[in-house]
């Protein structure tokens, strides 16, 4: 039997065995010693490892990240958690000013080596200021690395890689993903960042799905097959580095190609994969779309937020829409048991 | 304004330091950052030095004075008006230089500049151009020392202008609340580039905000005898576990906000209030003590290395053009 784990226990577990191989490694933030324990994924750390490695923290996002670089230079590991990616907007300054260029502007005599846990919020009347994912703002920026696992497995060898990092991460973990279970092996392992996963393979489009994405594209995958159509769904792990080649393979082959992010479309993750591609393949005969949030505030009635996020049928009917242009349009029925998405691995 | 800051502590305080090695390390300190800023004047009309540099003329008792108090393993942090704190704290001189000429063999590769300064090996961890960054910074790392039972400390420096900035009160709240092993030195030369101390806040009171968490906190002038004092006497608490403590020293810079001369063409502050500071010129008052033959000594020792370190930086290379590319992460 495989052993199977839900996202949020693959971060606990990661956090867990990396702070009782390395004991410099702590973990800070609000909420991350109280009784939710940041949906889980702190539980017990603090009874384990004790309060001056696991603490709470006052309301001072940017000061605490101040705190985490410091503690960072001073030769600890720490993981700063956000319990929703909004709030890292408080620290920008000290991540974009400071962390991401200590490294750089003192020509490497300084490491900066802190996790920025970043959870991303979504229905349940999340609203405008609970929604957010800012990774393309942070893919802007030279010196920070950005992941976005999308699967359990990946959630854990991503995180025990970026405590391990020498440099900030950025790490983006999608609420909704919390409850995704697939296989994630016992003991710790790392994970190359720059390496796109393969989902699923497909030859006639190319899906790329970012966080949670990545599942509505599997969701759409399955949608599409009902027309016979095979995507091949691409979640690419980590955005900085951004492992092109990859995708540049599949789309090579497929000639067709949507990027679903989770943000808004412009200046996007989107628009820099689909750049990269042209950019390395002048003349080449390839159709794109880029979908993602609508370029508004995210509204909070479930009346409004249905079309504000891309969905599994929205990607499905666009796919369709770009295999066959001239075919009218085609829009799949709802269907729960397609929704189920479950990983499997092992990848 | 504020005079009974300067004439407080006087007498007393001088005479409990008749001691020959302090006066000697004074005197070598603030020699060395005057001379060297000096020189610096003298050599920006070239144009050798392509960084903005912020002068700490006129302020140098401050990062002297507290800078004499540390023990061997405490550490600095500090602003983009961060000369007198490095050199003060013992950061190589002729890696300074080659770094305001943009030099391979600069303290930071060429990559940082004058407001960019960092000597690890001599506990100086970097200065920053965002005003207020260092000092939840200087907090992080004293977390650490303390969450490794060191006995060392961290002192962050930072102007009046920074604790305008939310991230000053926020580093001072962990930092009394974690009872962190950190002395808060704010120099208060009354000015955030050409914008007065009391037209930002709401009265005279950068000391008091400092107390509220509940931490020693004392308004000095610029008399590097109450400085040096305070400081140790601070300090003592600090590693003793008590927390952090807080040092206001009212000063004055003499030179304009940015660059090599001086600014009283633009009529924000009069000459006055400058003439008033150099009457109190820290540099002299201890060579007075110090006698004119043991001073001489030192000036000719650091007059040499001064020169030196301005003709290492002139023959040093510039950085390769691949170097465009390193350490942007560490491997």
């Amino acid at each position: 039997m495989k052993r199977v784990l839900s996202y949020s226990e693959a971060i606990r577990e990661a956090t867990e065995q990396e702070m009782s191989r390395d004991p410099s490694v702590i973990v800070m933030g609000m909420g991350v010693d109280d009784p939710k324990a940041i949906l889980g994924t702190t539980k017990g750390l603090a009874g384990r490892f004790g309060h001056e490695r696991v603490f709470d923290t006052p309301l001072s996002e940017d000061g605490m990240t101040g705190l985490a670089i410091g503690a960072a230079m001073s030769g600890l590991r720490p993981i700063h958690v956000h319990i929703r990616m909004d709030f890292v907007l408080l620290a920008l300054n000290q991540l974009i000013n400071m962390a991401s260029k200590l490294c750089y502007m003192y020509a490497g005599k300084i490491s900066v080596p802190v996790v920025i846990r970043c959870i991303i919020g979504k229905s349940w009347g999340q609203g405008p200021q609970h929604s957010q994912s800012f990774y393309p703002l942070f893919m802007n920026i030279p010196g920070l690395k950005i992941a976005a696992p999308s699967t359990p497995y990946d959630a854990k060898g991503c995180l025990i890689s970026a405590i391990r990092d020498n440099n900030p991460v950025i790490f983006v973990e999608h609420r909704l993903l919390y409850y995704q279970k697939g296989y994630c092996p016992r003991g710790p392992f790392t994970m190359d960042f720059g390496k796109a996963r393969i989902l699923s393979r497909g030859r006639d489009i190319t899906l790329v799905g970012i966080s949670h994405m990545a599942v509505e594209c599997l969701r759409a995958k399955r949608y599409l097959q009902e027309k016979g159509i095979e995507a091949e769904v691409i979640d690419p792990v980590t955005l900085s580095p951004l492992d092109m080649e990859r995708i540049e393979k599949s789309v090579i082959k497929t000639r067709k190609l949507i990027v679903v992010d989770n943000a808004w479309i412009p200046c996007g993750a989107g628009a820099e994969i689909i750049s990269r591609i042209m950019e390395n393949n002048s003349g080449g005969d390839f159709i794109f779309k880029r979908m993602g949030f609508a370029f508004t505030p995210c509204p909070t009635t479930p009346a409004l937020e249905g079309s504000f996020y891309p969905n599994a049928k929205m990607i499905a009917a666009q796919a369709y829409k770009m295999l066959y242009p001239k075919a009218g349009q085609w829009k799949p029925k709802a269907n729960l048991k397609i929704e189920e998405v479950e990983f499997n691995g092992p990848f | 304004m504020f005079r009974d800051v300067f004439v407080r502590y006087r007498h007393k305080e001088k005479l409990k330091n008749k001691n020959y090695k302090l006066l000697e390390r004074f005197y070598a300190s603030l020699y060395l950052i005057r001379r060297t800023e000096e020189e610096i004047i003298r050599v920006y009309p070239t144009d050798k030095i392509k960084s903005p540099v912020h002068l700490s003329i006129g302020q140098e008792a401050v990062s002297a004075g507290v800078c004499a108090a540390l023990n061997g393993r405490d550490v600095v942090f500090g602003t983009y008006r961060g000369h007198a704190m490095y050199l003060a704290r013992g950061g190589s001189l002729k890696m300074m230089i080659a770094e305001l000429y943009g030099k391979a063999a600069g303290c930071a590769g060429g990559r940082g500049g004058s407001m960019h300064l960092i000597d690890i090996g001599n506990m100086v961890m970097g200065t920053s151009a965002i005003v207020g960054t260092t000092i939840p910074i200087s907090a992080g790392y004293a977390y650490g020392l303390k969450y490794r039972g060191s006995d060392s400390a961290v002192v962050s420096f930072f102007g009046d202008g920074a604790v305008d900035e939310g991230a000053f009160h926020e580093a001072m709240n962990f930092a009394a609340l974690k009872k962190l092993p950190m002395l808060f030195v704010c120099e208060n030369n009354l000015y955030a580039i050409h914008s007065h101390h009391l037209s930002r806040h709401h009265s005279d009171n950068i000391c008091e905000r400092a107390a509220v968490y509940g931490m020693p906190a004392q308004r000095i002038g610029d008399d590097i005898f109450s400085i040096y004092n305070t400081a140790k006497r601070l300090l003592k608490g600090v590693r003793s576990g008590r927390g952090p403590a807080f040092i206001e020293c009212i000063t004055c810079r003499w030179k304009e906000h940015v660059g090599p001369g001086d600014d009283f063409y633009l009529g924000y502050r009069e000459k006055k209030e400058v003439r008033q500071a150099m009457k109190r010129d820290q540099l002299l008052e201890v060579r007075r003590l110090l006698g004119a033959s043991a001073a001489g000594k030192i000036e000719k020792k650091i007059d040499g290395e001064i020169r030196e370190a301005f003709e290492f930086a002139e023959r040093s290379p510039f950085p390769a053009q691949e170097e465009l590319y390193a350490n942007v992460f560490k491997e």
